[in-house]
């Protein structure tokens, strides 16, 4: 199979605001990206890009607009059993540890729940042993799990006992949520690398949605880039991030902060003041903060171009002259 | 238990608690009374307390004290009747509005807002008047609790509807919990201490109503409740005649029962907020 | 010649709580001495639950229960005098607050007002800092003072919700710096926020300090945000300061193991090797191991470490550390 999950084109605009002035948002224009069994797929770019839509149109908490989801050949069907096709072979954690669970309920019972409406096991012990199985592959024995609330544990080890819940079905695509940005800087490793093993033993696609570029470097094979809805650049993870092509994957990938006195940030930047403001832009939505725009870029909405190997949305790439 | 032990250490459940023991306790008597509580004459009239009749007697005939104990069973029973049936007509209202949305929420508020708009004093007064001789304590309390479910319905609607955009909404749904489930098991624990502390702020406005009723003389004065004994003692002028036993009687029970009710409330809910609830829950 | 701003002396701030009867005693910050000086940014560094929060908290002066000062001492150099702080007055804390000191909370976007306008908050904060100042005047500093910092003056017509995160937290961070405080003292300013957004707000704390030459203390667990602004670095360790030191010297030369850690988690462009983060979980404040809190996670514990927590040892190049392992080495004296 080529391609285990693919969006085509998919769509979604949101309304805000009141009777009198309402504005209309396309979180998400167009997208669209397929995976690959067995591959670790970022889709990076900063709070308000739309990504996190994306991840719940796939999940089939939002209905989108207009496009399609593929998943192992078969479309996405508008039937209330929607869930149940995704919810066997796909899975998702989220980023807030401690939202992920309820509070006033021991975590095991997720556990529980999850092996009785799958139907993964035939009885009460086989459900420990499979709950065993999955709690090791994360790092974590029954004894400290067993029976506790979300709150006798830390983040990072909640984060963890969520993967170990989502790996219970077997699914064979994971959409992680911003995993590691309530993690601390230090402990986001270990997550991140369970990615990987699970990716290299078990053959887990992993959707890995992140503003952290450094942990997106690490650990994805491909990546895609997302600027208010659109994806700007999207190409294998080495050739992105170290020879990036549009300007705003040269800001973020300079904004990242190296964990090195030599290399400090030099240069202004200017950010954006008004929220929604880029949104409703003509043309091509960075223009704005861009250090190259040309005239063009004010009116026109770039094509998708490829510049070896790498899909790049930008005027610099079509050969379009100033008007 | 380790729940009651720590309800304990909070003064105002301790306190309440034995008062509405000692009030459950009167209840209980009625079985040992001696006077059928709807006869009149079973003993000499107006005498001040003493050994025989502890209470001392009323102008109609009867034991102060055994009308007391009636009183209480059934001020008692007609609250509890009107509390938990509002509280479960609140709760499957308020869930199924919360979750469903759309069309189910907009019926069921429309339902709810016109309960909650018609002046309510002056429709039980109309229906107690019109159902005034088959009125007996389960009718009121049902009567009372139709009238009594429409605000907390919203409220639990609107906490259902906050807990639904929560992340652990999103993890139900994929560990394949279906809808009825996921509102029993996910959203029942928060609801608790709502549905706790309305119950009984309910069955004390369920008291204050059916008293409210007897003053007007539109319930079946031959019932003895706390709001029958108090208008007898007011329509035979037992204060201007001294009769301080007959008249104090359902005015100190009845404050007695209100204020042990309120605190009851008041304890429970502080012990069962959920965040309060968090905050134990990790420190054992 | 700098001098210092702001001292400590072994200060013991703990929490003690009281759950239905239960007491627990959450030791937050255990014997930390700390000596921040002026015009320099002093980063503390360490992982969520490792007390920096409450360290801020003592060193601000907003001690309140249950929270208690158990031991210890906060010097302030005021008018080139030390005040203790726990000898002023509730009132001379006032006063000494966001004219000489002021703290940016964390998550303190929520800080601002969301029902007025941004130029009313600011003539809220300056009522009650300075007064006799007409509207027109109080609007003048508020434009002057949002100018100077590089943010667009269409701002002060905005309410918070209408301007984007990174925004709001760079008000937050300027209004701090109103009064031209002589020490800032910011608790994970960067946290949650987007890579550009936080590139932004480092650039204005940065600026702040070159105009106005104080002390900025600044608190995150990001040792890259660290290496980008910090002049000296002190890394914090279950209620303890475990070393210390310019951030060249953190960076190059990391004595302790658990700063060592926090350096090699990080991953770095260019480089898809495999990395590890700190092995275990951070320990519980309230059942702390015995001897050096960071021995049941530590790859080179030795039996000394179990028993005796290691004092602070003052190597020449300005670089302290608390570690059995250094102890050894450098004096050659078995401890």
């Amino acid at each position: 199979m080529e391609k285990l999950l693919e969006l085509d084109h998919l769509t979604k605009v949101f309304s805000l605001g009141s009777l009198l002035s309402r504005i209309r948002i396309t979180a998400a224009d167009n997208v669209s990206f397929y995976i690959k069994p067995a591959e670790i797929f970022a889709l990076a770019g900063e709070s308000g890009c739309g990504k996190t839509t994306v991840a719940r149109m796939i999940l089939g908490f939002e209905e989108p607009i207009s496009g399609g989801i593929v998943h192992k050949g078969k479309r996405g069907e508008k039937s209330k059993d929607k869930k149940v096709w995704f919810t066997e072979g796909v899975q998702a954690i989220f980023q807030d540890p401690f939202g992920t669970f309820n509070p006033l309920r021991r975590v095991d019972r997720y556990f529980f729940e999850t092996i009785q409406n799958f139907r993964l096991a035939r009885d009460n012990g086989e459900a420990i042993k499979l709950i065993k199985e999955k709690l090791n592959a994360v790092g974590l024995s029954y004894e400290e799990f067993s029976g506790k609330y979300p709150s006798e544990f830390s983040g990072g080890q909640l984060q963890r006992i969520s993967i170990a819940r989502a790996l219970l079905t077997n699914p064979t695509l994971l959409i992680a949520d911003e995993p590691v940005s309530m993690v601390d800087a230090s402990l986001r490793m270990s997550i991140v690398n369970l990615f990987k093993k699970l990716k290299e033993e078990s053959g887990l696609s992993v959707l890995y949605i992140t503003h952290d570029l450094a942990t997106a470097y690490y650990v994805s094979d491909r990546i895609a880039i997302m600027f208010r809805g659109h994806i700007v650049e999207m190409g294998p993870v080495e050739k992105v991030l170290m020879d990036p092509k549009h300007s705003y994957t040269k800001l973020l990938r300079e904004s990242i902060p190296e964990a090195d006195p030599k290399k400090r940030w030099s240069g202004a930047i200017t950010l954006s003041d008004i929220e929604h403001e880029e949104y409703l832009r003509e043309g091509c939505k960075f223009a704005g903060r861009c250090p190259d725009v040309m005239k063009i870029c004010k009116s026109q909405v770039p094509e998708d171009m490829y510049v070896d190997d790498v899909l790049v949305k930008c005027h610099k790439y079509t050969g379009n002259e100033d008007a | 238990m380790s729940v009651l032990r720590d309800l304990f250490k909070d003064y105002r459940f301790a306190l309440s608690f034995c008062v509405l023991c000692m009030l459950l306790a009167l209840a209980l008597l009625t079985i040992f009374s001696p006077h059928d509580p709807t006869f009149w004459g079973v003993v000499p009239r107006d005498l001040k307390p003493s050994r025989d009749n502890l209470l001392g007697t009323n102008s109609k005939g009867q034991d102060v004290f055994w009308q007391a104990t009636f009183a209480v069973r059934n001020s008692l029973i007609i609250s509890v009747i009107a509390g938990t049936v509002s509280r479960v007509v609140a709760v499957l209202v308020g869930m199924v509005a919360g979750y469903k949305g759309r069309g189910t929420d907009r019926a069921l508020m429309f339902i709810s807002d016109s309960l909650l708009v018609i002046p309510l004093f002056l429709i039980i007064v109309m229906l107690a008047m019109l159902v005034r001789d088959m009125m007996n304590l389960v009718t009121l309390g049902l009567l009372l609790a139709f009238f009594g479910w429409a605000w907390d319905a919203r409220v639990i609607r609107s906490l259902i509807l906050s807990l639904r955009e929560r992340e652990f909404t999103q993890t139900a749904v994929l560990s394949g919990t279906g809808t009825l489930q996921l509102v029993l098991k996910e959203y029942m624990p928060f609801a608790t201490p709502l549905v706790f502390s309305t119950l009984i702020n309910n069955m004390a406005w369920a008291i204050g109503m059916e008293m409210t009723l007897a003053i007007l003389g539109l319930v079946n004065m031959d019932i003895p409740t706390l709001g029958t004994m108090l208008q007898w003692a007011i329509s035979y002028q037992a204060i201007l005649l001294g009769y301080w036993w007959w008249i104090l009687t359902p005015i100190i029970l009845a404050i007695l029962l209100f204020v042990a009710l309120y605190w009851l409330s008041v304890s429970i809910s502080e012990y069962l907020d959920p965040r309060t609830r968090i905050q134990r829950v990790g420190a054992q | 010649m700098s001098t210092t701003i702001l001292r400590t002396e072994q200060l013991k701030a703990f929490y003690v709580l009281d759950v239905f009867g239960t007491q627990k005693v959450v030791k937050a910050v255990n014997e930390v001495d700390l000596e921040i000086m002026e015009n320099e940014v002093y980063g503390i560094a360490g992982e969520s639950g490792c007390g920096k929060t409450t360290l801020l908290k003592a060193l601000y002066a907003a001690i309140e229960p249950p929270l208690r000062l158990i031991g210890g001492k906060v010097y302030y150099r005021v008018n080139d005098e030390e005040i203790d702080v726990s000898s002023l007055s509730a009132e001379g804390r006032r006063r000494l607050r966001w004219e000489y000191v002021s703290y940016v909370p964390q998550g303190s976007m929520s800080v601002l007002n969301p029902v007025i306008k941004l130029k009313e908050t600011y003539r809220d904060f300056l009522d009650s800092h300075v007064s006799g100042k007409t509207k027109d005047e109080v609007f003048e500093i508020a434009k002057e003072h949002i100018t100077e910092l590089g943010l667009p003056l269409k701002i002060l017509d905005a309410y918070p919700h209408q301007l984007s995160g990174g925004m709001r937290q760079r008000v937050t961070i300027a209004l701090a710096a109103l009064l031209k405080p002589r020490i800032i003292i910011a608790d994970e300013p960067t946290t949650a926020l987007d890579v550009v957004v936080q590139r932004g707000v480092v650039q204005l704390l940065k600026d702040i300090q070159e105009r106005l030459k104080n002390t900025i203390i600044l608190v995150t667990h990001d040792m890259g945000v660290q290496a980008n602004v910090a002049d000296r670095v002190g890394i914090m360790y279950a209620g303890k300061m475990v070393e210390e030191a310019t951030t060249a010297d953190i960076f190059e030369n990391p004595l302790h193991p658990y700063t060592r850690y926090l350096i090699n988690s990080l991953p770095r462009f260019g480089d898809k090797t495999t990395r590890e983060s700190v092995p275990g979980s951070p320990p519980s404040l309230i059942d702390l191991p015995s001897g050096c809190p960071f021995h049941p996670r530590c790859p080179y514990a030795l039996d000394i470490c179990t028993k005796q927590m290691p004092s602070s040892i003052d190597l020449d190049t300005n670089h302290k550390v608390a570690c059995w392992l250094v102890g050894e080495g450098e004096d050659g004296k078995a401890s």
